[in-house]
């Protein structure tokens, strides 16, 4: 079968291009139905990695939130039209020690690797997972960006002490907004506080016990974990402020990328003994336990619903270009584009 | 129901001297029918499919399913016919004997030759094909078109804003189908090579669905050339 690939091959530039795939043994085929738009796919979408980058990895189709139907299975244990969850992420090895998302060989869509913008998506039986059939699937399709803060608090608990409680979140974008809602749902006798800096953002977080903004916290405001969702220049502050007002022995995980090194008050850090955890991207087993969240949770899909930013029709390569401008000038949400191509 | 016939009735004559009909040359070492018909069996919405080849074709193409492990119950391979439209009678046929027509069902007809289309288009006109009972796929007309009614010189010239290429699919209503064409006349049956210029002449109205420039027809050396080149071109990552 000849596959379109809908592929970046220049910044703010999208061109058609053709696959050969198979009807074979190996692959369950999906066709993508909602597509959501991430702060990664962006930075290449305008050409912000770098130029460097931009040669090495593209022509390369961008998204890796997505969902989508079974068109085709080939063991026949999926019915067609069963709605599933892609997993971006596909380790080509086992190591006993490193997690598949961990692993230098691994190749992730959207990231050198084509992304879910084909008209049919192949993949590996264990690179699906299937999700509940009554799911909104606007909310489901950014369910990668989910998996990425259930991966951070199963890092977080498998390594931070057992004192839990209270939280701190710094960023009020989307990270922040799904990490500190999991950490209500998951923790519900902790109290999450989400430090921001945009009031109307703030304001959105109804299920958290305090927002505080970054300039205006209280010198002795004390939390026994942190979690960063901030990233770019922003990352250098929220973590010296994490460090400030953690308590000693405390956790900071770290999940906000940034092109920049940070500077870090690790005097502080030594003195408090903490420690920090990197988290990126997440495995097929945070995936299979955020889709079992969203099935014994069902008000955590409530609270995701108004992420739901904007959601657009897309049949054409323009309409694409148009989605990506439109989630450009967007302040708050989630883009969702309804795969119609 | 919703049924696909994928036409390979022909024998392809303008490939020129090659030993095979078109349908079954190879793009990227597979036969285009295999790639077009692949297309098809994703389609979550259609019930069933039906090949239709030459009759000296119809055991090399069963073979070529098995090859492709495409044998699922939803695809048969029928004998066609002479030409196009008694190809697609013969499908017509083949599903009243097998389903009996209701008042609903559509066909949507296919060249076997074009491997280009996309999950849209079928998806489009599955959805007019219901809503209009005939659809045609189209491309706006990028080159002038000219009329010449003696081939020497120019009779006109029309506005090219209103001039489309057709591609297929093309879908159909298939009670409306058979009704129309059971009143042609023989001579009619000769002129009108395409099912929804029937449907056009007869006063019913056909919905346009946006085709796209890709969706090309390999028919010549020349076009294979390039759907090779097009899709090796592409086969980069």
């Amino acid at each position: 079968m000849i596959n379109q690939v809908y592929r970046l091959v220049s910044a703010r530039q999208i061109e058609v291009s053709y696959t050969d795939r198979a009807l074979s043994a190996k692959h369950v085929v999906i066709r993508p139905t909602h597509l959501s738009i991430c702060a990664a796919d962006q930075r290449y979408y305008t050409g912000s990695r770098g130029e460097e980058v931009m040669q090495q990895k593209l022509p390369m189709a961008l998204i890796h939130e997505a969902v989508g139907e079974v068109a085709y299975d080939p063991e026949g244990i999926l019915p067609v039209g069963t709605k599933v969850v892609m997993i971006p992420n596909h380790p080509v090895e086992e190591d006993p020690h490193i997690g598949e998302n961990y692993l230098p060989s691994s190749k992730f869509s959207s990231s050198g690797y084509d992304g879910f913008m084909q008209d049919y998506v192949f993949l590996k039986r264990d690179r699906i997972c299937v999700l509940p059939d009554d799911i909104d699937m606007n909310i489901a399709s950014f369910t990668e960006l989910v998996t990425v803060a259930m991966h951070a608090i199963a890092r977080f608990e498998a390594k931070a002490s057992s004192r839990r409680g209270s939280f701190g979140v710094w960023g009020d974008g989307n990270l922040g907004f799904i990490t500190s809602l999991l950490l209500k749902f998951l923790y519900p006798d902790c109290r999450v506080t989400v430090f921001g800096k945009t009031g109307y953002k703030l304001s959105q977080f109804s299920f958290v016990d305090d927002c505080l903004f970054i300039n205006d916290i209280p010198a002795d405001y004390r939390i026994d974990h942190a979690f960063e969702c901030v990233g770019g220049k922003g990352s250098q502050d929220a973590i010296n402020q994490m460090i400030t007002h953690v308590r000693p022995e405390a956790t900071l995980s770290l999940l906000g990328v940034s092109e920049y090194p940070t500077e870090i008050n690790t005097r502080l850090v030594l003195e408090k003994g903490l420690l920090l955890i990197g988290s990126s991207r997440s495995n097929a087993e945070d995936f299979q336990r955020t889709v079992d969240l969203y099935t014994q949770q069902p008000k955590i899909l409530q609270y995701l619903a108004t992420l739901v930013g904007s959601t657009q029709e897309v049949t054409t390569v323009q309409e694409v270009i148009q989605a990506f401008e439109k989630d450009l000038a967007s302040s708050w949400g989630k883009s969702v584009m309804l795969w119609k191509i | 129901m919703i049924y696909a016939g994928i036409l390979a009735g022909g024998k392809g004559t303008r490939m020129g001297n090659v030993p095979m009909p078109k349908q079954f040359l190879t793009l990227n070492d597979k036969a285009i029918i295999i790639h077009t018909l692949e297309k098809f069996i994703l389609s979550n919405r259609i019930d069933a499919i039906y090949i239709a080849v030459p009759k000296e074709w119809v055991q090399y193409t069963k073979d070529l399913i098995q090859k492709h492990q495409l044998h699922i119950d939803k695809v048969q391979v029928i004998e066609g016919g002479a030409e196009r439209n008694e190809t697609i009678m013969q499908v017509v046929q083949t599903i009243e004997q097998q389903y009996g027509l209701q008042e609903e069902d559509i066909l949507l007809t296919h060249d076997a030759v074009r491997p280009f289309l996309t999950h849209r288009i079928i998806n489009e006109n599955i959805d007019a094909g219901l809503a209009y009972g005939a659809v045609d796929t189209v491309i706006s007309a990028i080159d002038t078109i000219v009329d010449s009614e003696d081939g020497e010189f120019i009779s006109e010239i029309p506005v090219r804003s209103r001039m489309f290429q057709g591609q297929t699919p093309q879908t159909f209503n298939m009670m409306k189908l058979k009704e129309l064409y059971s009143k042609l006349t023989e001579e009619e049956k000769d002129i009108l090579t395409d099912a929804c210029k029937i449907f056009a002449l007869k006063g019913e109205k056909v919905k346009l669905v946006r085709g796209e420039s890709f969706n090309i027809k390999v028919t010549t050396p020349y076009d294979l050339n390039v759907a090779n080149a097009i899709l090796k071109g592409s086969l980069d990552r």
